[in-house]
C-alpha cells in the first residue's frame, strides 16, 4: 500500500457505512491469478525442512493447533478428554508444549472450561449457527453471547456466504460487526468458508471484508463442506493480512482449518507463513491450525526426532 | 524466527571420473589437451576434460556421416523412435544423478535442475520420439494429400550443434532430440565450463545401445566450435549462445550448403499494467530475472511497470527479493546458486557498475555470499532510462532494470526498442489487452500472466538479433528436415 498508515486508517473505517463504498473498495483490490497463486503455493511446498528446523516447526505447530471436535455425537466426557489432551498432548514427554486452543460447540463449552481454567490453553467455540450460518441474526448473536458467557474466549463465526455471493457486502459486514460486539472481550475468528466462495478473488475480498468489520482472525473453513483449507487459499489470505496491516497498522491472524492431517502438511503451511508474512505471524497468537488428527501425527514425528524411533499409532491417545 | 537447517542433496549418487575423453563413434577416445571443469560454487576441480582439436572434430564428423549413411538415415522412423523413447526413459531413471551433476558443474540450484531442467529434458526426448515415424504428417510435405503433397521430408545429414552453459543438458535435449527424430546424426559441442552432463548423456547413449556415431560429443571452447561449424562435412549448424558468436557463425556458414538456426541473446520486457494481479506479477518478475541466476536468454531483464502502480509493485518486489535464498546450489532450499564462471561474474559486475555510474539507483536485499566461488546478489536498478547500458545490453545475470510507462502504446514502444526480440511478458487482468499487445510485441515468445514457461510442444525462437529458426514443437522439426 502506498498510502501512509494513518490516512489509510481513517479512509478504511468509513467503508463499512456505505454499500457502494464497500463494493468499490473490494472490487478495486488487485486480482488474483489462479495459475500463479497455485504455482507459488506448490513451489513453497517443495522446501525441505529437516533436523533442527523440523523440530522447531513441529513444536510451533503443536502450539498452534486448535484441537477440534465438532460432532453431533460430542458428549461432556468426550470433550473433557480432548481438553485433557490439549493440556498434555504427549503424556510420556513433559517437554511437549500444550496446544493453542480447544474448539467445540457452544453446548460443550462449560465442560471444557472446567478442565482448561488457568492453563493458558484458549477455549474456542463455534457460533452463529455453525456451519451453515443460515439463521436469523438475533439467534446467531444469542448463540455467540451464550458461548462467551459459558467461558469461551475465542469465537469462530461463519459469514453469510449467501449474502456475500449475492454481492450484499454490507449485510455480511454488519453481521460481523454485530457478532464482534456480542463477543465482548473474546477474540473473533471469521470463517470465510472458502470452499463455497470458489474463486481466489472472492477469498481476497471476503478476507478484507472480515478484517474491515473487525475480525481478529480470518479462518478458511468449517470443515463441513467438501473443500476445506488449501495452500493457495491460505496464501491469498496471508497476503490479505499482510496488506491489511500495511494499510491500517492492525495485525490479523490466519487459521486454515480442515484437511490438514500430517506434519508434512503443517510444515508447508509454516513455510508459507514464514516466506509470505514473516516471523510476526509465526506465533499461536497469529496463526492456528484447525485440526483434530493432525496433532497425533505431529506427536509421532516429534517422538521420532527425539528418540530416533518411529512409534506406532497405539502409543498416542485417541480421543 | 524460523531458520531452515541445511538440506543438502547428496552428491554420492553421481560418480565423476577424474578425466574424460571425447565421445566419438560410440566410445570415449582420447582427445586434445585436458582442461579442468570446476564447480563454480566452490572453485573445486570436478574433472579434467579433453578439448577437441580440428583433427578430433574431423573424426567425429566422419563418424556421424558414416552412421548417417549406413544406419540412422535408412532406419525406419518407428525404429529411431524406439531408441529415443529408451533414452527418454533412461534420463528419467537417472534424473537425480543428472540433476546433481548439472548443479555441480553449472552452479544452478538443485531445486531448479531437479524440478525444471530434468523433467523438461526427458519431456523433449519423449515428445520428439513421438514424431520420428510421423514426419510426413508434420505439415512440411508428404503423405496426407497423396501425390499433390510434394516430396517426403528428408533428413539433412550431419548436424553440428553448439550449445551454451546456462542449461547444459536442456539445450542438448533441444538440439539432439529433434535432430535424431528427423533422421540426422549429430556432433555436439557443449560449453567449455559445463561439459559434464553431456558426457554423462554419452554414457546414456551407450546404455541405450544407440548405434555408434549417431551422437558424438566433442568438448572444447571456441576453437573447437569453430572447427565444427566450419567443417565441410556438416549439413546443418544449430547454435545457441551469444549474438556476437552467432554473427560469426552466420558469416562462416554464408555461401555454403549448410542450413543454419540460431538462438541468441535477449533483453526481454516484462510489462506490468495497473490492473495486474500484483502478487503473481511479482512472482513472475522474480522468476523472470532470478531463475537460473538470470543466465537465461529469454530472461525478463527489463521490467516495464505502469507508473501508477510502480511504487506498489517495487515495494512488493523488494519484500519478495528479501526472501530469496542465495547459496549452496546443492541445498534443496536454495533459490539462487552460483554464477557460472569468473568471466561471467566479471561481466555482470562491469555492466552493473555502469548502471550505478550512469545514474540508476541500485538495490540488493541483505544477503551473505559465500567466500569461495562466484556469487552475485540479486539486484534491481530503478530510475533506469532507455539510454542506460543496463537497459540495452544483455547482462545474463541476476540484475533487473526497472523502467516505467504511462500508456499501452508507450509500453509497446519501449518493449520493442531493442535490437533483440526473444521473449516478452504481459501482466494484466484484461484479456483483450493481452491480445492487442501480443500482436504488437516483436518477440518470439509472449507470455501472459506467467513467465519462463517451457514445453516441448511449444516452439521457441527469436525475432531480430535474437536469432532465426524455431526449436520445440512441430516447428522444431523444420530445422532438421529438407522440406
Amino acid at each position: 500500500m502506498t498510502a501512509t498508515a494513518t490516512s489509510a486508517r481513517s479512509d478504511l473505517s468509513e467503508l463499512g457505512r456505505s454499500e457502494t463504498a464497500l463494493r468499490t473498495f473490494l472490487h478495486g483490490l488487485p486480482g488474483v491469478d489462479q495459475v500463479g497463486a497455485e504455482q507459488r503455493a506448490a513451489q513453497l511446498g517443495t522446501r525441505s525442512i529437516k533436523t533442527t528446523a523440523k523440530a522447531q516447526a513441529i513444536d510451533l505447530a503443536i502450539r498452534m493447533v486448535d484441537l477440534t471436535t465438532l460432532e453431533g455425537a460430542d458428549t461432556p466426557g468426550k470433550v473433557r478428554a480432548l481438553a485433557a489432551k490439549a493440556l498434555r498432548p504427549d503424556p510420556a514427554d513433559p517437554s511437549c508444549p500444550h496446544v493453542g486452543a480447544v474448539c467445540v460447540y457452544p453446548a460443550m463449552v462449560p465442560h471444557v472450561a472446567e478442565v482448561l481454567r488457568g492453563s493458558g490453553v484458549h477455549l474456542a467455540s463455534v457460533a452463529t449457527a455453525f456451519p451453515s450460518g443460515q439463521a436469523p441474526l438475533e439467534i446467531k448473536l444469542a448463540d455467540t453471547r451464550a458461548a462467551v458467557e459459558a467461558g469461551a474466549d475465542e469465537i469462530d463465526m461463519v459469514i453469510n456466504r449467501g449474502a456475500f455471493l449475492a454481492g450484499r457486502y454490507s449485510e455480511v459486514h454488519d453481521e460481523i460487526v454485530a457478532t464482534k460486539d456480542a463477543c465482548g472481550d473474546a477474540h473473533l475468528k471469521v470463517i470465510l468458508e472458502t470452499g463455497e466462495l470458489a474463486t481466489y478473488d472472492n477469498v481476497r475480498r471476503a478476507s478484507w471484508l472480515a478484517m474491515l468489520a473487525g475480525g481478529d482472525f480470518i479462518k478458511t473453513s468449517t470443515g463441513k463442506v467438501p473443500v476445506a483449507a488449501t495452500l493457495p487459499v491460505t496464501l491469498v489470505m496471508l497476503e490479505a493480512v499482510r496488506d491489511f496491516r500495511a494499510a491500517t497498522g492492525r495485525q490479523v491472524g490466519v487459521k486454515p482449518a480442515g484437511g490438514i492431517k500430517t506434519t508434512k502438511d503443517a510444515i508447508k503451511y509454516l513455510v508459507m507463513v514464514n516466506e509470505t508474512v514473516g516471523a510476526d505471524w509465526l506465533d499461536p497468537d497469529w496463526f492456528r491450525f484447525g485440526a483434530s488428527s493432525l496433532l497425533n501425527d505431529l506427536l509421532m514425528q516429534r517422538t521420532k526426532l527425539t528418540t530416533g524411533v518411529y512409534p506406532g499409532p497405539d502409543y498416542f491417545t485417541l480421543d | 524466527m524460523f531458520e531452515y537447517a541445511p538440506a543438502p542433496e547428496s552428491r554420492a549418487i553421481v560418480d565423476i571420473r577424474p578425466t574424460y575423453g571425447l565421445f566419438i563413434n560410440g566410445e570415449f577416445v582420447d582427445g586434445g589437451d585436458p582442461h579442468k571443469s570446476i564447480n563454480p560454487a566452490t572453485e573445486e576441480v570436478l574433472a579434467e576434460v579433453s578439448w577437441a582439436d580440428a583433427a578430433d572434430v574431423d573424426r567425429a564428423v566422419r563418424a556421424a556421416r558414416e552412421a548417417y549413411d549406413r544406419v540412422w538415415g535408412p532406419m525406419p522412423g518407428r525404429d529411431r523412435a524406439k531408441y529415443l523413447f529408451r533414452i527418454a526413459r533412461l534420463i528419467q531413471e537417472r534424473s537425480r544423478e543428472l540433476a546433481v551433476l548439472e548443479s555441480l558443474d553449472n552452479g544452478k540450484p538443485i531445486r531448479e535442475s531437479r524440478d525444471v531442467d530434468l523433467p523438461l529434458v526427458a519431456a523433449h526426448f519423449f515428445y520428439y520420439a513421438g514424431w520420428a515415424d510421423k514426419l510426413e504428417y508434420a505439415g512440411f510435405g508428404g503423405r496426407p494429400t497423396s501425390q499433390h503433397s510434394g516430396p517426403q521430408p528428408r533428413p539433412l545429414g550431419v548436424a553440428a550443434q553448439v550449445i551454451p552453459w546456462n542449461f547444459p543438458l536442456l539445450m542438448l535435449a533441444w538440439k539432439i532430440a529433434p535432430a535424431l527424430a528427423a533422421g540426422n546424426t549429430v556432433v555436439l559441442k557443449p560449453a567449455e565450463t559445463t561439459p559434464l552432463t553431456a558426457l554423462l548423456f554419452a554414457e546414456i547413449c551407450q546404455q541405450a545401445d544407440l548405434p555408434a556415431g549417431v551422437v558424438n560429443i566433442v568438448t572444447g571452447a571456441g576453437e573447437t566450435g569453430r572447427a565444427l561449424v566450419e567443417h565441410p562435412g556438416v549439413d546443418k549448424v544449430a547454435f545457441t549462445g551469444s549474438t556476437e558468436v552467432g554473427r560469426a557463425i552466420a558469416r562462416a556458414v554464408a555461401g555454403t550448403r549448410k542450413k543454419l538456426t540460431l538462438e541468441l541473446g535477449g533483453k526481454a520486457a516484462n510489462i506490468v499494467f495497473d490492473d495486474a494481479p500484483v502478487d503473481q506479477a511479482v512472482e513472475g518478475i522474480v522468476n523472470g530475472i532470478f531463475f537460473n541466476q538470470g543466465h537465461v536468454c529469454c530472461a525478463g531483464s527489463r521490467l516495464l511497470v505502469q507508473e501508477s502502480v510502480a511504487d506498489r509493485v517495487l515495494e512488493s518486489l523488494k519484500r519478495r527479493m528479501a526472501q530469496l535464498r542465495v547459496g549452496d546450489p546443492l541445498d534443496k532450499n536454495t533459490d539462487i546458486g552460483a554464477i557460472n564462471s569468473a568471466a561471467q561474474l566479471a561481466r555482470i559486475r562491469e555492466i552493473s557498475d555502469s548502471g550505478s555510474a550512469e545514474g540508476a539507483e541500485r538495490w540488493s536485499p541483505p544477503c551473505e555470499l559465500p567466500e569461495r566461488g562466484f556469487w552475485f546478489a540479486p539486484t534491481v536498478f530503478t530510475g533506469v532510462t532507455q539510454a542506460h547500458r543496463i537497459a540495452r545490453e544483455e547482462i545474463f545475470g541476476p540484475v533487473l532494470s526497472v523502467l516505467t510507462f504511462r500508456t499501452p502504446a508507450e509500453a509497446v514502444e519501449k518493449a520493442n526498442n531493442t535490437p533483440y526480440g526473444l521473449s516478452a511478458g504481459i501482466w494484466t487482468d484484461k484479456g483483450s489487452r493481452i491480445l492487442w499487445l501480443a500482436d504488437r510485441l516483436r518477440a518470439g515468445v509472449v507470455w501472459a500472466n506467467t513467465f519462463n514457461k517451457f514445453d516441448p510442444t511449444s516452439p521457441f525462437g527469436g525475432y531480430k538479433e535474437s536469432g532465426y529458426g524455431r526449436e520445440g514443437g512441430r516447428h522444431g522439426l523444420e530445422g532438421y528436415l529438407n522440406v
